[in-house]
């Protein structure tokens, strides 16, 4: 069966060329990288040969690079690492409403621990405003976290205006660019960043290796206490394999990215173009010129994400949705949340991310599977038969939510 | 999955003898069930459902353990019993087929009611 995997900003296929330079490393070259005889010392100079590429791909210094698991550690490693390291200067960060849970998630952490935070809310394209976070900082203020770019909804951020202004105002100012790194050009310097977040697996690198930039200057407080690795900022076993793999990855983007991005928009501009065409009723979200250049999120009107997810997964499409039902939390993302995408609408959402490995032959395919799906789904629903009847939306009426409402207040009552 | 896959008894049902509605879109679940009542037995269930993939399959199922039972006798269906004739449902969709019963229950009260109004 064809597939045809849509969900690259959860994880890309590594490339072969990476698994090839990783190999070795899980054989004949399985010495620990702290190891002082000669088979640690080749693991470790193969760490410091990726630390040198990782930085490279971002305009930083080799060391300035530190290598956690995973991109979430390395979002919880620069949120709560450097709130911790300014406590006695001040107890106030802000990140933005649309940010990646593992930076939502350490800042409400951080909140209950003492420290004050302030969401920075984003417009209906999901951009953050720069006139928001000057009226947001205090002079309590230690850290601002706001992303490069959003994985879901594609929108790409004014970051070097917010960096701006947070070093006028001396205030250390992290980016989450998990999804930027490898695909568009991502520079610090150029992004007046202190700390940035990446990760090869968005890239073709192995998962299992991700790293935090740290501008030399910055204090922070490691978080994963134990041994001297990583210059006594995160201690624990490095998975070299990961590491060279990550390395690697980013030593071939450099080269590649460029090309990769016009493949990418060529099959992006397409499907933006023709899905509307042959599915009325659909909206894209996202800025419209802002936007990365191989994410399409899209809601179709009158029927629900889990529904088209499962169908297109059975025809070998994989994709994601930001539906309620589609989470493990029952709740809708709360990025479109965020954004205010009218929330019976954004139960049909359907997230699209693409990769070099795409082909025309996908996006064809696609385009031939999905309008289908949507008419199987809008016949049956009920939203979309009241509508063609009257012309009108169903409003929310008498619903589960409502019915639990009236009976606990019965029950108080 | 085969139920969610080829659903059964989907559409709605002209001048329905009851109709029922439950649900809304802003929760991305919502379900109308139409019945059509000969001699106290339901003898044709039709339905819409807005929702996700668990909604679908036990809209369908629900449509199909109503048919040709009596009144009384399609009040029982509960949702444990239609979560059972699937062959389950995972812990977190247990609340779609909660829907699919009240939603069939609706429908048969709405009969009730204009019944009362007739007679």
């Amino acid at each position: 069966m064809r597939e045809v995997y849509l969900e690259n900003h959860a994880n890309t296929r590594i490339d072969e060329r990476v698994l090839a330079v990783m190999l070795p490393y899980f054989g004949e070259l399985y010495g620990n990288a702290q190891s002082i005889h000669s088979l640690g010392a080749k693991s470790r100079d193969a760490i410091e040969r990726a630390r040198g590429q990782v930085a490279g791909l971002i305009g930083g210094r080799e060391s300035e690079i530190y290598f956690t698991s995973c991109a979430s550690e390395a979002n919880n490693l620069a949120i709560k690492g450097v709130a911790e390291a300014n406590r006695q200067k001040g107890r106030h960060v802000i990140v933005s409403e649309i940010e990646h849970f593992s930076v939502l998630n350490a800042a409400r952490r951080l909140g209950q621990q003492g420290f004050e935070v302030t969401l920075l809310p984003v417009d209906r394209y999901g951009l953050v405003s720069p006139a928001d976070l000057r009226k947001a900082i205090r002079e309590d203020t230690t850290l601002v976290s706001v992303q490069h770019a959003n994985p879901e909804i594609g929108t790409v951020q004014p970051l070097a205006e917010l960096g701006r202004i947070c070093r006028e105002k001396g205030i250390a100012f992290h980016t989450d660019a998990v999804c930027t790194a490898g695909i568009v050009p991502v520079d610090v310097n150029s992004l007046e960043a202190d700390l940035l977040t990446l990760a090869g697996a968005q890239f073709y690198g192995p998962k299992g290796a991700a790293a935090l930039y740290v501008r030399k200057g910055v204090r922070i407080v490691p978080q994963i206490d134990g041994g001297i690795q990583e210059n006594g900022r995160r201690a624990g076993t490095e998975n070299v394999p990961a590491i060279v793999g990550f390395g690697v990855a980013c030593e071939l983007i450099q080269r590649e990215m460029e090309a990769n991005a016009l493949h990418l928009l060529h099959l992006r501009d397409r499907l933006v173009r023709v899905l509307p065409e042959k599915i009325p009723h659909l909206y894209i979200n996202g800025h419209p010129e802002r936007h990365l250049p191989n994410n399409i999120n899209l809601s179709v009107e009158f029927v629900e994400g889990e529904g088209m997810f499962l169908f297109l997964d059975q025809k070998g499409i994989y994709v994601s949705s930001g539906s309620a039902c589609a989470s493990k939390a029952l709740k809708m993302s709360h990025v479109l949340t965020a954004i205010k995408v009218d929330t019976a609408v954004g139960q049909g959402s359907i997230l699209l991310t693409l990769s070099k490995y795409n082909t025309t032959e996908d996006v064809d395919f696609l385009l031939a599977e999905f309008p289908p799906i949507v008419a199987k789904l809008r016949d049956m629903s009920p939203l979309y038969s009241y509508f063609q009847k009257t012309g009108q939306r169903r409003v929310a009426g008498p619903g589960t939510d409502y019915e639990h409402e009236q009976e606990e207040n019965r029950e108080d009552g | 999955m085969d139920h969610f896959q080829n659903p059964r008894n989907v559409g709605e049902i002209n001048a329905a003898d009851g109709v029922g509605e439950i649900g809304n879109p802003v929760c991305g679940d919502m379900m109308t069930f139409y019945i059509s009542v000969k001699d106290g037995v339901i003898d044709d269930v039709k339905f819409k459902t807005f929702g996700c993939g668990a909604a679908i399959a036990v809209s369908s199922m629900v449509s199909e353990m109503a048919k040709g039972k009596t009144l009384d006798e399609a009040m029982t269906i509960t949702n444990a019993s239609v979560a059972q004739e699937l062959g389950g449902l995972p812990a977190n969709k247990m609340h779609c087929s909660n829907l699919g019963a009240d939603a069939l229950h609706r429908a048969i009260e709405d009969y009730r009611k204009k019944q009362g109004e007739e007679a």
